[in-house]
């Protein structure tokens, strides 16, 4: 057990100029990387147990420490990464699946980086929206195939009425909800956090496959219920506590992987959210048992249809994968109400590390593919589309609006308002910042209100951007942006990408 | 002795103890702010000996909290000062100690029901308490909790505040 190949990836620099030995970083880190010698008064730092998540940088009162990428290097190779020897290392020690969390951190394209905006100049004139109504409101459901009116015969009263009847829709205020992160996989607090600022805003957020805790029965108009493999916590309260019902087939980070929630944070709470024994490993199986086709996903979509009485929109995620067209034509003509679709980048409590980071496709291309299909089919309007899978800024989510989604899920970037710092490591239950955890030690550390007012802020940052992006390409309303893609350039990309994404060239003009 | 701006001195330091994370950086800027250069790397390397926390982080497995002088209504502290340097303020109720007044006889201490009361390291016979920061807008154990679990708030509005998430985890 002596030779030990794996090396720290960090480095924990203390200024000992500034360092006071108040003991903070040692009280704070749940890795054990910092200890008190009280002989020496010194602090000692262990850096192999670092994991990079900045907690103690963070609440050091002095500003003594920085953490650091560890600056030894191996002998440089072109074909093996200091990545792959780490993981090789890694895993001749373990013998198991690497695991890993968060989204893909591979330098595959991103596609938004390549997309750029468009704004009005002279030929139409942009807007100020700050002086003028500027529309972000939108509507995720099922759309009538065409509008019937009744008009009054009445001479006095000459009122039109509409007589079509709508389809249940999720009223939005601004196209962003936060996507699903399910009680057990995050913390109770963090799950308080997203509701109430979900409901303080009138948006929505996603309960994730974990159940639903009677403590956030009260948030009820701004939760979707997801229906997972699992069919964890599944029973017609938990159904009717939601605004909306999602079958969710798969995720961006594991696209045709199950989940496995460890025993250890199957805690009391959890086991009754959940509805299993305390204790016990909470395994979602990878496919659900019961869809093997397109017609067994329609039986249980109409099952949830019926179990809600008709009066939500039910829809379905998947992720997005080669044929994500086809499987989104399908899945709308099964009768769903809106369709999400996680990209490769999506993020994920716990994954293996090979999955996460070489299958799926981007949701870029995946968004694109999917409006094109269902508008090409005539099916469009029969579902909303809401795209997932790293929207990292409000750009993001106005480019994917333009590319054709009607809403975006945000989870990791929800993640990161409430402290998170992507060091990655969810999977080990161990979280400093008391997202990823159940730890009650870890757990008290995120404060809901203060979750609830930084993502409140957030939300209300990207909605006045997002604004500012519409009213200067001359746009008042976020519903005449929606596929919108001449308002979209792309930048250094190929024919066949820009082919796929449905956009011209930066500097082509219409 | 300074008043707070506003004369808001009915407000009283409450912790929920559910948010507390056990940092103690609340004692640790409480000593900064009572050393004499009020710079906390200096406080630290230089006077630290003169210097005690008026605030204490109480910690028992995963929970902990932040306590600090109550402010009683029936302060024992003052009944027990044998030289009358514990005072009670009669506008605002806040307790404080008169150091040039106190002869270290330790009564108070004696009869603290919190134990929030300590000898006062600079010369030895002096009690030290939290003395509200009153020279502050809020006391920096308060700006500084990171958790926001140290809370600086009216009595009733705060009575109310605690029954509501005591009620929520009751449910």
């Amino acid at each position: 057990m002596a030779l030990k190949l794996t090396q720290s990836e960090f480095e924990t620099e203390r200024d000992e100029n500034k360092c006071i030995s108040c003991q903070v970083c040692v009280r704070q880190c749940s890795n054990d990387v910092h200890e008190y010698d009280s002989d020496q008064d010194t602090i000692y730092s262990d850096n192999l147990k670092c994991v990079g998540c900045h907690r103690c940088e963070s609440l050091c009162p002095t500003g003594a420490l920085k953490i650091k990428e560890r600056d030894s290097q191996f002998k440089t190779n072109y074909n093996w990464s200091p990545d792959h020897l780490r993981n090789i290392y890694r895993q001749a020690d373990s013998g198991g699946v690497l695991l890993t969390g968060m989204g893909s951190d591979k330098p595959y394209t991103v596609y938004w980086d390549r997309i750029l905006f468009n704004a009005s100049q002279v030929t139409n004139p942009s807007i100020d929206p700050l002086r003028e109504p500027m529309e972000i409101k939108t509507f995720i459901g099922r759309k009538p195939d065409k509008l019937e009116f009744k008009k009054n015969k009445n001479l006095k009263n000459k009122s039109i009425k509409l007589k079509t009847k709508m389809y249940p829709q999720l009223e939005l205020s601004t196209p962003i909800m936060f996507s699903a992160m399910s009680y057990g996989s995050i913390s109770f607090n963090a799950c308080k956090s997203l509701a109430s600022a979900a409901s303080q805003f009138g948006t929505y957020y996603n309960t994730g496959e974990g159940g639903l805790h009677k403590d956030l029965y009260k948030y009820a108009e701004n939760t979707i219920v997801q229906v997972a493999s699992g069919r964890y916590g599944v029973d017609v309260d938990y159904l009717n506590k939601g605004s909306a019902v999602e079958i969710k087939i798969g995720q961006g980070a594991k696209p045709g992987i199950g989940g496995h929630l460890p025993g250890e944070k199957v805690t009391e709470d959890i086991s009754n959210t959940r509805m299993i024994p305390e204790g016990t490993d909470a395994l979602s199986p990878a496919p659900h048992h019961d869809i093997y086709s397109i017609e067994d996903l329609a039986q249980l979509i109409y099952a949830l249809k019926e179990a809600t009485d008709w009066s939500k929109p039910v829809g379905v995620k998947v992720s997005a994968v080669h044929n994500i067209a086809p499987i989104a034509s399908g899945i709308v003509r099964a009768g769903a109400d809106f369709v999400t679709i996680d990209g490769l980048r999506g993020g994920t409590g716990a994954a293996p590390q090979t999955i996460r980071d070489n299958v799926g496709i981007p949701i870029e291309l995946a968004v694109a593919a999917v409006d094109e299909r269902l508008r090409e089919e005539g099916i469009r309007h029969k579902a909303s589309i809401i795209a997932a899978g790293s929207i990292r800024s409000s750009s993001d989510a106005i480019k994917a609006i333009a590319l054709g989604a009607d809403a975006v899920y945000i989870g990791t970037a929800a993640l990161i308002a409430m402290g998170c710092h992507l060091c990655q490591k969810c999977y080990t239950g161990k979280c400093n910042w008391g997202i990823a955890t159940q730890d009650p030690y870890l757990t008290k550390r995120l404060n809901p209100d203060i979750g609830t007012r930084r993502l409140l802020n957030l939300l209300r940052g990207w909605s006045l951007e997002i604004k500012e992006m519409l009213g200067g390409a001359g746009i008042n309303a976020i519903e005449s942006l929606k596929g919108n893609r001449e308002h979209l350039r792309g930048i250094g990309l190929s024919d066949r990408e820009l082919t796929v994404l449905g956009i011209k060239h930066a500097g082509e003009a219409w | 002795m300074q008043e707070r701006p506003g004369d808001d001195c009915m407000k009283r330091i409450y912790i929920q103890e559910e948010y507390c994370i056990g940092c103690r950086l609340c004692e640790i800027y409480c000593q900064v702010k009572h050393s004499k250069s009020k710079k906390i790397i200096k406080a630290f390397k230089e006077e630290l000996v003169d210097i005690m926390p008026r605030v204490l982080v109480e910690e028992i497995g995963y929970n902990s909290f932040a306590i600090q002088c109550r402010h009683c209504a029936d302060a024992p502290c003052v009944e027990a000062c044998i030289s009358g340097a514990m005072q009670k303020n009669k506008n605002t109720g806040v307790v404080t100690c008169d150091e040039d007044k106190c002869v270290g006889c330790w009564s108070c201490i004696m009869v603290c029901p919190y134990g929030v009361i300590r000898r006062g390291l600079s010369s030895g016979k002096i009690a030290s308490k939290c003395d509200l920061c009153v020279d502050e807008e809020i006391p920096v154990c308060v700006k500084n909790c990171p958790n926001e679990a140290l809370k600086f708030i009216e009595k009733d509005e705060d009575k109310k505040d605690m029954m509501r998430s005591k009620n929520e985890k009751k449910k």
